[in-house]
């Protein structure tokens, strides 16, 4: 099984037109296997792009087609409103790769969805997306680093780093159920104890991975969400040892304040909670052949 | 982008929030005009973005025009904290009967706005929250409701102003949370917020953050750019659009993607060496990108050594590693480049390289090794 995603899903994808990201990204998900069955856009209701069919509205999408799941890269200027249109509709699984959303708007769609939209699931911004390996790519992951089969599950605050783990799992022959990219931003949508959770209770994810970063407190989080109510172990690496305090190390969330966010307390509160702690992505992954093994 | 003490205050004043009128000065000729037409005793004031001004001696009080030039001759040019002071503040002083603390800024935990209100201002908050916690009233604010002025009351309230400034401080901290959200700022923090001892409530500090990625919607932010100083490197970044952070070492870094090149830098530590900087090329790697980012890191004098760690997602290994031998051939470049390409098409990318392959060009398959082979070329180089 798979977390969020499956062969069922079905992806509208918000914002397309002959030149847009939103379409270059769709055909590849659709090339690796993902159902793309609508596009939209507010001046070319009618259309048909590449074969996908083009909707006025995210709801005329939904209605239509029965999309399921959105994926949006429009402009960070235009992101918010995507993302609340695609929730109005009643999209249950939005995933938003948009990078440099103002922080502000950020913080209000999330509490927006928690409040009015409790039914949709945020993936992202900023993020790489979702890939169920050999079932559904939501997003920029290149579908050929990811092996289908698990038992991993995957999730991770850099979209880079993201990639490197998958590799390094496929590259070792361990496959993946899920890989979920939450994205670097202050506030994102799902965080980390949100998909260790969705692992704990996928019946075949058997071991999770996880990669976290500089700053916030989203590190810290889950590993008391893992003490308190993980069965299956859990390997991590934090990227960001020697990152300097106050500078935004490129994503808007990995900055360390004063003394909070630092990797080392980040390792240190996963070490505690039981976790086995990297201390670089190919130490990650064979730290994680080394878990698989035990598991039989 | 942090703003210097006096445009906070004047981005401030935009939104109705009270401060003391005064004017920056960049001479000691213009510090003394200045003064004169704001009336004396004026204060002094530094304008670095760090703290511990006043103990450094950048924060004076004059009388009178010769005061002011004593002063103004002293702490223009000083250094504070490796800060060098290019520009002074000049604000009437103020009688101050009591001394606050507010401020707002992202509670990344709770995903909420996070208010701190405090009657004991003027000291570090930090040391405050350590000491004693109790005296920080806080208050979460959910972003889609806002700051309404009975939270804003009662907040004043539970802080312990004293109650004959509480109604101006409640208003004052409604303005403030404006400032905060509609002005697109990480931080904005009033330390100290004082009551005059005639009863008025301003704000004789200003510590304001702005979200870099709002910048798009104010585009009077360009002044408050035009006055960053930068590191040289990093202005030279910031032109070509590069996420550039210079630090003190002799590996120069070039990664894709933020979490990739701050693993590099960690990668590169652990094998004995030093990282001279985070540099993130972002998506795609292309030839252009790579020239302006070899051109940064070239740049840096301490350099001895370059390791490009480039993992293709959707960018193609062999798009890569082209990219990068044009780049070779539009910059020249003094340090030994070590490259480690893996991902997608990484056996085409390499095989491209093995073509342009020397001492001063290495393709290494791992990240481990590569950092390992820059750290040992870097201790070993000369340049």
């Amino acid at each position: 099984m798979s977390v969020f995603v499956d062969e069922t899903t079905k992806v509208v994808v918000q914002g397309v037109s002959p030149s847009s990201q939103g379409l270059y990204h769709g055909l590849r998900n659709r090339a690796y296997g993902t159902q793309v069955v609508a596009g939209t856009n507010p001046k070319r209701g009618g259309d048909v792009v590449e074969g996908i069919p083009v909707f006025a509205s995210v709801a005329e999408a939904v209605a239509e087609t029965g999309a399921n799941a959105s994926f949006i890269s429009v402009p960070p200027r235009f992101a918010a409103e995507a993302i609340v249109e695609a929730a109005e509709a009643g999209v249950p699984f939005v995933v938003c790769i948009t990078e440099g959303i103002p922080a502000h708007d950020e913080a209000r769609v999330y509490n927006l969805l928690v409040r009015d939209f409790p039914g949709t699931r945020l993936l992202g911004p900023n993020c790489p997306g979702i890939i169920s390996a050999g079932k559904c790519n939501i997003g920029i992951t290149s579908g050929d680093i990811a092996l289908p089969g698990g038992p991993v599950g995957l999730v991770s605050r850099s979209g880079t780093v993201f990639y490197q783990a998958l590799y390094e799992l496929t590259q070792k022959g361990i496959g993946q159920t899920t890989g979920v990219g939450i994205g670097g931003d202050p506030v994102p949508g799902t965080s980390f104890t949100d998909v260790l959770a969705a692992f704990e209770a996928d019946p075949e994810t058997r071991a999770v991975l996880m990669i976290g970063e500089i700053g916030g407190s989203a590190e810290e989080q889950a590993a008391d969400f893992i003490k308190d109510h993980m069965t299956k172990p859990v390997v991590a690496y934090i990227a960001g040892v020697t990152a300097p305090p106050g500078r935004k190390m490129g994503h808007a969330g990995a900055i360390i304040s004063g003394t909070h966010g630092t990797a080392k307390a980040k390792m240190e509160a996963l070490a505690a909670a039981g976790v086995v702690v990297a201390q670089n992505p190919t130490e990650a992954g064979e730290k994680m052949a080394g878990v698989v093994r035990d598991l039989g | 982008m942090d703003l210097y003490e006096y445009q906070g205050k004047q981005y401030f004043a935009r939104f109705g929030i009270p401060t003391s009128p005064g004017a920056p000065a960049d001479t000691v000729d213009e510090a003394v005009a200045a003064a004169d037409r704001i009336g004396y005793p004026v204060v002094v004031k530094a304008q670095v973005k760090v703290g511990g001004r006043g103990k450094a001696g950048g924060i004076k009080l004059a009388g009178d025009s010769a005061e002011v030039r004593t002063h103004a001759s002293a702490i223009l040019g000083m250094d504070i904290k490796g800060h060098t002071v290019g520009r002074v503040w000049i604000e009437r002083s103020s009688d101050i009967a009591y001394e606050y603390y507010a401020s707002f800024t992202l509670d990344r935990s709770a995903k909420k706005h996070l208010c701190m209100v405090s009657a004991k201002g003027g000291v570090d908050i930090e040391e405050v929250a350590a000491t004693d916690p109790g005296a920080i009233a806080r208050c979460h604010i959910d972003p889609v409701d806002g700051l309404s002025a009975e939270t804003a009351a009662a907040l004043v309230a539970e802080a312990g102003l004293h109650e004959e400034a509480r109604a101006q401080a409640a208003e004052l901290l409604v303005k403030l949370y404006t400032c905060y959200v509609e002005g697109d700022c990480d931080l904005a923090e009033i330390n100290p917020l004082i009551v005059t001892t005639d009863g008025r409530v301003h704000a004789l500090d200003a510590k304001v953050t702005l979200d870099d990625s709002a910048a798009f919607r104010h585009p009077e932010w360009e002044e408050f750019a035009a006055t960053e100083t930068l590191d040289p490197r990093e202005r030279l970044a910031k032109e070509k659009g590069l996420q550039y952070v210079g630090l003190d070492g002799f590996v120069g870094i070039i990664a894709n993607g933020a979490g990739l090149a701050m693993s590099t830098c960690d990668v590169v530590e652990q094998v004995g060496g030093k990282p001279a900087n985070f540099l993130d090329i972002g998506g795609g790697a292309n030839a252009a990108q790579m020239a302006n980012a070899l051109e940064v890191i070239s740049s840096d004098e301490n350099v001895r050594a370059i390791f490009i760690n480039i993992f293709g997602g959707i960018t193609r290994g062999e798009e890569v590693a082209n990219g990068i031998v044009e780049a070779l051939g539009r910059v020249e470049i003094a340090a030994p480049i070590v490259i480690r390409l893996d991902g997608t098409n990484a056996e085409e990318g390499r095989a491209i390289l093995a073509g342009r392959a020397s001492d001063r060009l290495v393709s290494v398959p791992t990240m481990i090794e590569a950092a390992r082979r820059a750290t040992e070329l870097a201790q070993g180089a000369t340049r």
